[in-house]
C-alpha cells in the first residue's frame, strides 16, 4: 500500500496513470449527469411547496459540495506538500484551485437564481451562508493571485498552501452557518436530518456522483498540466514529448 | 410546453441549468487550452534543444 | 523537534490562530450586520428603536389579511411563544402562506405594529411531491397547535 503510494507520487507514474484514468471519469460523469439532469427536469416530481423552482436543486447543490470539496483538496494537498515535501500533491493544489472558482461562483450564481422567486431575495448581505460561499469565492481569487504573483515556484506552493490552510476555517464555517446561524438558507437535506423522497433523492445522488467524476477528470487533466510543467527540465518529459505520439 | 414553463419557473430553472452547462464546458475547455499551450511551448523548446545538439 | 515536526507545529498554530480570530469576527459580523432579533425580545420590548431589523418566525394561521385592491397585507409573526403584528405593502415571494417560516425586514412602528419593508420566506430542508405531502399534513397540525399554545405562554416564559 506505502509502495504504491509512493510510486502514485512520483511524476512520471502518476501522468500515465491519470491519462488512462481521466477519460473513463469524464465519459461516466458524462453519462451520469445526463441521466440525472433528464431525471431533475423533467421525471422528479415537483416539490409541495416551490413546485418546480425546487428542480434547481439538482445543479445547485452538487455545484456547492464540489467548491468545498475542491477547497479541501486544494487545502490538504497543500498541507501535504508542506509537511512530507511531496511535489506532485503541490501540482494537485494549483490544479484544484481554478476548478474550484468554478463551482463556488456556479452555487452563488444558481442559488441567488433560486432565491429570487423562492425567498424574495437575489441576495442579502448579511447572511451568513452567503456571505461565507462569497468569502470561499475571494478565497480562491487570492489563492489564485498569490500564486501568480510568486515566481520561484516552491516559494509559491508553500505560501499558497498556508493560504489554503488557513482558509479551512472559511469552508467549516461554510458548512454549518446554517446550524450555528439564522441564515434564510434551510439546513443539510443530502446527508443530514432532512428528509427527502426516494425519486427525489436518488437523481440528486446521482447528479452528485456525476459531478464529482467530471470533476476528478478536469482536475487530472489539469494536475498532468502542472507536472508536465513542473517536469519539463526532466528526461521522462522529454524522451516522453519527442517520443512518436507525445503524451498529450 | 410544461416542460419549458416549468409551472412559470421556467426562466429561473433553464438558466441555472444553462449556466451550469456553460461554465462546466468553460472549466474543461480552459484546462485544454492551457494543456495544449504548456505542452506546446515545452515542445518547441525541446526541438530548439535537439537541433542544437 | 525534527524540523518536519515545527513545521507542522507552526502551520498548525497559524490555523488555529485565524480560527480564534476568525470565529470571533464573524459573532461581531453576525450581531452586527444581521440586526434580527427573536419574536419574543420584540413582543418584550427589546428591540432597537431608531432602525430597521429582521424578524422571523412562522406566519399564524388564519392571520393573513389583505386589503381588497391593494397590494397591502397585515399578519401576524409568531415564534411559538410570542406573536407580532407585521404590515406590508408590495410584492410577496411565492413560498409565502400561513404556517410558513419568514422573515421580515423594517421597523417597529410607535403602534407597535412592526412595518416591513422587505418579506423573505424561509422554508426547511424536507422535499416531497405534493400527493405525499397531503398525506403529512400533520406537520401543518402540528404548528398550527404549536402557534395556538405558544401564544398563551408568551410573557410568563420571558426569561
Amino acid at each position: 500500500m506505502w509502495k504504491w503510494f509512493h510510486q502514485l507520487a512520483s511524476p512520471p507514474h502518476f501522468y500515465r496513470i491519470s491519462l488512462i484514468l481521466a477519460p473513463w471519469l469524464g465519459i461516466s460523469g458524462l453519462i451520469l449527469v445526463a441521466y440525472g439532469t433528464w431525471q431533475g427536469l423533467f421525471v422528479v416530481p415537483m416539490d409541495y411547496q416551490q413546485g418546480d423552482a425546487f428542480r434547481i436543486i439538482y445543479v445547485h447543490v452538487p455545484s456547492a459540495y464540489l467548491s468545498m470539496m475542491a477547497y479541501m483538496i486544494m487545502a490538504t494537498s497543500g498541507a501535504i506538500g508542506l509537511i512530507w515535501r511531496i511535489k506532485l500533491s503541490h501540482a494537485v493544489a494549483a490544479a484544484a484551485a481554478p476548478i474550484g472558482a468554478g463551482f463556488t461562483f456556479l452555487a452563488l450564481c444558481t442559488g441567488s437564481i433560486w432565491g429570487r422567486p423562492m425567498w424574495g431575495t437575489w441576495w442579502e448581505w448579511g447572511d451568513p451562508r452567503m456571505m461565507s460561499e462569497l468569502i470561499l469565492l475571494f478565497l480562491y481569487f487570492g489563492y489564485m493571485a498569490l500564486r501568480s504573483s510568486i515566481d520561484d515556484t516552491t516559494k509559491a506552493d508553500k505560501a499558497s498552501a498556508v493560504l489554503a490552510l488557513v482558509g479551512i476555517v472559511n469552508v467549516v464555517i461554510v458548512h454549518f452557518s446554517v446550524e450555528w446561524w439564522s441564515s434564510l438558507h434551510q439546513g443539510q437535506t443530502v446527508f443530514k436530518k432532512g428528509t427527502m423522497d426516494a425519486d427525489m433523492r436518488i437523481p440528486l445522488f446521482i447528479m452528485l456522483i456525476g459531478f464529482t467524476l467530471l470533476f476528478g477528470s478536469m482536475l487530472l487533466r489539469r494536475i498532468r498540466t502542472e507536472v508536465l510543467y513542473r517536469e519539463r527540465r526532466t528526461r521522462w518529459v522529454r524522451e516522453m514529448i519527442l517520443s512518436p505520439g507525445g503524451g498529450a | 410546453m410544461d416542460a419549458l414553463s416549468m409551472g412559470g419557473y421556467g426562466a429561473y430553472v433553464w438558466s441555472c441549468y444553462g449556466l451550469t452547462f456553460v461554465i462546466v464546458v468553460f472549466l474543461n475547455w480552459r484546462g485544454r487550452l492551457r494543456q495544449k499551450r504548456i505542452y506546446r511551448e515545452i515542445e518547441v523548446r525541446l526541438k530548439a534543444l535537439e537541433d542544437r545538439e | 523537534m525534527k524540523p518536519r515536526q515545527q513545521r507542522m507545529l507552526a502551520v498548525g498554530l497559524a490555523a488555529l490562530g485565524i480560527a480564534i480570530a476568525a470565529g470571533l469576527t464573524l459573532r461581531a459580523f453576525q450581531d452586527n450586520m444581521m440586526f434580527f432579533v427573536e419574536v419574543s425580545d420584540v413582543a418584550a420590548g427589546k428591540y432597537p428603536k431608531e432602525r430597521n431589523f429582521r424578524i422571523g418566525g412562522l406566519v399564524v394561521g388564519g392571520s393573513v389579511q389583505r386589503d381588497e385592491g391593494s397590494i397591502d397585507i397585515r399578519f401576524e409573526v409568531t415564534d411559538t411563544a410570542c406573536t407580532v403584528p407585521v404590515t406590508y405593502s408590495g410584492v410577496l415571494p411565492d413560498l409565502f402562506r400561513e404556517g410558513q417560516g419568514v422573515v421580515a425586514h423594517g421597523r417597529m412602528g410607535e403602534d407597535k405594529v412592526f412595518a416591513a419593508d422587505k418579506i423573505m420566506a424561509k422554508h426547511d430542508e424536507d422535499y416531497m411531491a405534493p400527493e405525499v405531502a397531503d398525506s403529512l399534513s400533520k406537520h401543518q397540525q402540528d404548528i398550527q397547535q404549536a402557534v395556538a399554545k405558544g401564544a398563551v405562554e408568551c410573557g410568563t416564559s420571558d426569561s
